[in-house]
């Protein structure tokens, strides 16, 4: 039995797997299945200052190997977060990851320090939503954005911040590299890549919203190429995701430069996966005769 | 453990209408904690996403899922055979609600007519009204009058049955139920619970793309109007049967 504990900014994770934010709810539904603390961490469904109901459906449609979605951010709000969920969340033992999206930089500051008086574990910072209006990606996709919202929400935050990047970038580590310098504590990556799909009977998209957040194993190699480029240009550790439905996979993107994964639309699939993921992860840290997971971190030897 | 993910042995796919697939499907430790109007969410492989099908009939070992083709996952479902296994996510959702010593009346569109079959199992006397779009696509009418029920046939180009809208039956009818639970197209719904209005309690049953199928995911939302006000809910869990009051037809 390797050791699969990882430490991501002095958080210590039982495992490398956390669930990744938007397939996982707060946890209630999953935990029927098995306990939570089967799992590293849990990262939470998107959270807003203002409670939202989302976009108008259907939110979901299916290509080769991959989903689209475009939830649009439905949750209900940050205070009732706190008085309704975070308390059982926490009573789990496991990690749990405040996962953030604002309008403006003020709402980002406000949850940031709404949430630094909880006990939540970390933040995890949501500027790379596809599917809303205003807010979400429009902080990530250019390096001095994502820089000041990163350094305004530090002001406000005493918990790690993990800072989300997204995938539809010209240059990724460049973003990175901006996160960084501005205070990020660590880096999770990728979210999801925008795509459509078309009804060719009516003509219509399938998503109401018309296009959505790609996911799911088609989008992997281009996460591992993203995480591998990260890990190059950043010192901050990287929690990979995008993709990621078995445990070669985990070993993979770990060996692209991850310290931590999050896991997401695989569990639509298959709920179990992430017990299966970390079973698979230590049989071959013991085959191969290693003896921590963090041994995996970066340990692609490029060509 | 009110749900779980399990393996099942397929025991009989058989096509019962064009394009329209009966499975049965043996697991005793989730079969039995079926209750009528909920569904399961079916495994396919090579697809990422489960397949929600409402489950037809239930008994302590097998359930019966009637399931339409309707893109690729359902017709790789439908070429399975009988002795493989299929991984469902089962029971989910919220269910009819039966109460004793009233008198209901099922009424159903195309492929939402399966639940209805064991809902009107749970009750003394029931009546059913199904409708179609043509004699090719009828289903389960014998096994609605072997449980006993009072049916009516419709369909849209009167090919079978009578020439019509299930709703032109249901108001001939009316005075001789207290309840009407209903499964079908959206605008078959509106105005089943139109026609119910102020008149007899009426369920229905929602069709909506699902993702997780347990309520984490929230893909499939409806607007809820409850006691406490108007909130978001999953279909998948807070439905796919709701009270016809508390729904936004085409909101």
């Amino acid at each position: 039995m390797a050791d699969l504990s990882v430490s991501i900014c002095g958080v210590d994770f039982k495992n490398p797997l956390i669930a990744a934010s938007g397939t996982f709810g707060f946890g209630r539904e999953f935990a029927e299945l098995y306990p939570l603390s089967e799992l590293g961490g849990i990262s939470s469904k998107g959270i807003t200052l203002e409670p939202r109901d989302g976009n108008p459906t259907p939110r979901i449609a299916e290509g080769e190997s991959s989903i689209l979605n475009a939830v649009g951010l439905q949750n209900p709000g940050v205070d009732h977060f706190i008085e309704n969920d975070l308390d059982w969340l926490k009573a789990q033992n496991t990690v749990v990851i405040a996962n953030i999206a604002g309008n403006t930089a003020e709402d980002y500051c406000t949850m940031a320090e709404k949430l630094s008086d909880t006990s939540v574990d970390m933040i995890e910072l949501n500027i790379s939503c596809p599917n809303v209006k205003c807010g979400g990606v429009q902080f990530g996709t250019q390096p001095s954005s994502v820089a000041s919202i990163t350094s305004e929400v530090k002001k406000h935050c005493k918990k790690p911040l993990i800072v989300k990047l997204s995938p539809n970038v010209t240059d990724i580590a460049e973003i990175a590299r901006a996160a960084e310098s501005a205070g990020a504590d660590a880096i999770s990556m990728i979210n999801t890549l925008t795509g459509m799909r078309i009804d060719i009977n009516t003509a219509r998209p399938i998503i109401r919203n018309n296009t959505g957040g790609m996911s799911g194993p088609a989008v992997f190699p281009v996460a591992v190429r993203m995480v591998w480029q990260v890990a190059n240009a950043v010192k901050i550790p990287i929690i990979g995701m995008g993709g990621i439905s078995k445990w070669q996979d985990a070993v993979e993107m770990l060996m692209a430069g991850a310290s931590a994964l999050q896991i997401g639309t695989v569990l639509f699939n298959d709920p179990y996966a992430p017990v299966k993921i970390n079973e698979g992860l230590n049989r071959f840290l013991d085959e191969k005769g290693m003896t921590s997971v963090t041994q995996l971190t970066g340990a692609v030897q490029p060509w | 453990m009110t749900y779980d993910s399990k393996p099942f042995r397929l025991l009989e796919n058989k096509e019962i209408a064009d394009g329209i697939f009966s499975w049965t499907v043996e697991n005793r430790e989730l079969a039995p904690l079926a209750k009528c109007g909920q569904f399961v969410n079916v495994k396919v492989p090579s697809r990422v996403l489960r397949r929600p099908i409402s489950i037809c009939d239930a008994d302590e070992s097998t359930l019966r899922l009637v399931f339409q083709v309707k893109g690729e996952g359902t017709r790789l479902m439908s070429e399975m055979k009988s002795g493989d296994e299929v991984e469902l996510l089962a029971p989910l959702g919220h269910g009819f609600e039966i109460e004793e010593g009233k008198r209901y009346c099922f009424v159903g569109g195309g492929i939402g007519v399966p639940p209805l079959l064991f809902a009107a199992k749970q009750c003394k006397n029931p009546m059913v009204i199904t409708g179609f779009r043509n004699k090719d696509l009828v289903i389960l009418q014998d096994d609605f009058k072997s449980i006993g029920a009072e049916t009516y046939l419709a369909t849209d180009d009167g090919s079978a049955g009578i020439h019509g809208f299930v709703t032109d039956v249901l108001k001939e009818h009316l005075g001789e139920i207290d309840a009407v639970c209903a499964c079908g197209p959206t605008p078959m719904l509106k105005a089943v619970a139109e026609v119910c209005k102020g008149k007899v309690e009426c369920q229905v049953s929602l069709e909506e793309r699902m993702g997780c199928g347990i309520g984490a995911c929230l893909v499939c939302s409806c607007k809820t109007k409850e006691n406490d006000g108007v909130h978001m809910t999953q279909v998948c869990r807070r439905g796919p049967v709701y009270k016809a009051e508390e729904v936004f037809f085409g909101g």
